[in-house]
């Protein structure tokens, strides 16, 4: 059995899988959400580096907001109505995802992704914040559109249960999750302002120094100073960890700082406000100096770095990065406040 | 970042698709670009399977000089530490730690052998075996 399902390819997996739940969801008159809508109405823009949380023994870096925001953002934004599942024992959550998928629902799963089989071998790491959406089953195997893949995968029930429940930080513990009603019409243009608004305040108005567009000032503060803390060895570790939150958990680029602007670019469209596109503009530089970033932390681990590949230089970038972003959100809070 | 400037360097994903990146067009409007790869992010990943390795290996050493059991080495071929195997297991740390030992492991019971096999998807006498080459997650 397997239902009927768009599956969109995205970059990132949760707003893919929020986009592609709700493009389901909604009535064929709609207009489709595009991931990069999901992105923004989701407030999924962030950005935080905090040291005294330890991922593989390195410090946490996240571009985005907590995982399971997204989704529930967008959701009430738009007065989506949604039943979220969390289960204590393994066969529960399976015949209660069976029973679903037996009356038709395409249902959201988080799970870790050690354990999915389809997943490239060189990025099985643990981790927990994945999200896929389960559309149909046929004999053992799962059918399943990770929006994150080309094309629908098929996953065996015994890894599909595995990744479910996944141990370890944030353990998904079985959630899965599905739309239950859309209203009659979607209006996105308050919803859109809302999701500017919230974005732009967690980036300029955190009180705390290591949160927003000051966390990546204090994380350019924390990079000047690594070699001389730690040794080279372990700093070289440290940025390559960076890199790999940076680029690699399917961000669409630049810290998810490219999908942004692409999703300011489609509000300037919806509200017909000419300045968010100017802020789009800016956004999309603020990526090309985290992309710069990158590749100036790269070569510190190959070992090839120049003069210009300082931390000095690269806290520089950072500095940048942070005044661009600390410009764009402040003039986007005025223009949805 | 610019469509023409969208990086095609092969590395993590090998033959298991393309991913989508965001970049903009020559009239500055924004369009999904299927990448390859990027030379930093491989840098990046193969820096972490590096580490790995390294752990792989301390834990054969380890075994071979009689400080670590058999489970040392799928643990960290499984990318665990003893907190996250312990959580696996529905053991406590400290118990994980002692199974570590080799003295201990030799003495387990059978049921708890076949835990960890089960977990590690090997036999319970490929538990008690060293590989030579590390396992992959599953068969």
């Amino acid at each position: 059995m397997r239902i009927d399902f768009t599956h969109t390819q995205s970059a990132h997996c949760e707003c893919g899988v929020t986009a592609n739940l709700i493009n389901h969801a909604v009535t064929a008159g709609e207009p489709k959400l595009s991931e990069a809508l999901a992105f923004g109405l989701g407030q999924g823009i962030f950005f935080g580096y905090l040291p005294f949380i330890k991922v593989n023994e390195l410090p946490l870096t996240t571009f985005r907001c907590p995982v399971g925001k997204i989704f529930k953002s967008v959701t009430r934004a738009l007065g989506i109505r949604v039943k979220w599942q969390k289960f204590a024992s393994v066969p529960k959550a399976m015949d209660a995802l069976d029973r679903e998928l037996e009356k038709g629902h395409p249902v959201g799963c988080r799970t870790g992704g050690y354990w999915l089989p389809y997943f490239p071998p060189a990025l099985r790491f643990h981790f927990n914040m994945h999200n896929i959406v389960v559309i149909g089953k046929e004999g053992g195997n799962y059918i399943i559109s990770d929006p994150v893949f080309p094309d629908v995968v098929e996953c065996p029930a015994k890894d599909l249960a595995l990744a479910r429940f996944a141990k370890g930080a944030l353990a998904p513990k079985g959630s899965m999750y599905r739309i239950t009603g859309v209203p009659d019409k979607i209006d996105l243009k308050p919803a859109l302002l809302t999701g500017l608004k919230g974005a732009a305040k967690s980036m300029v108005k955190t009180p705390v120094p290591f949160l927003g567009t000051r966390g990546i000032r204090f994380l350019g503060k924390c990079v000047e100073r690594w070699p001389q803390k730690f040794g080279d060895e372990k700093a070289v570790l440290l940025l390559g960890q960076l890199i790999r939150m940076q680029e690699e958990i399917g961000t669409g680029g630049g810290g998810f700082r490219f999908m942004y602007s692409a999703f300011l670019q489609q509000a300037a469209g919806i509200l017909d406000d000419p300045r968010l596109a100017t802020m789009a503009e800016q956004m999309t530089a603020s990526g090309d100096q985290w992309r710069r970033f990158a590749v100036k932390a790269a070569r510190h681990c190959k070992g090839r770095a120049t003069p210009d590949d300082s931390v000095s230089a690269m806290r520089e970038v950072l500095n940048t990065c942070a005044d661009i972003e600390t410009r764009t959100f402040k003039e986007i809070l005025s223009i949805a406040g | 970042m610019k469509l023409k400037d969208v990086p095609q360097d092969p590395g993590i994903l090998d033959d298991y698709g393309r991913e989508v990146c965001y970049a903009v067009d020559q009239n500055g409007n924004y369009s999904l670009a299927q990448s390859i790869g990027w030379d930093p992010k491989n840098v990046a990943n193969k820096q972490a399977w590096q580490v790995i390795e390294k752990k792989i290996n301390k834990a054969r050493d380890d075994i071979r000089d009689g400080k670590l059991s058999p489970i040392g080495f799928y643990m960290a071929c499984h990318q665990m530490d003893i907190k996250l195997l312990a959580q696996y297991m529905g053991l406590y740390c400290w118990q994980v730690r002692r199974h570590l030992k080799p003295a201990v492991f030799k003495k387990l019971k059978p049921g708890v052998l076949e835990k960890y096999a089960a977990l590690f998807n090997v036999s319970v006498d490929e538990l008690k075996t060293l590989p030579d080459k590390p396992v992959p997650p599953q068969k």
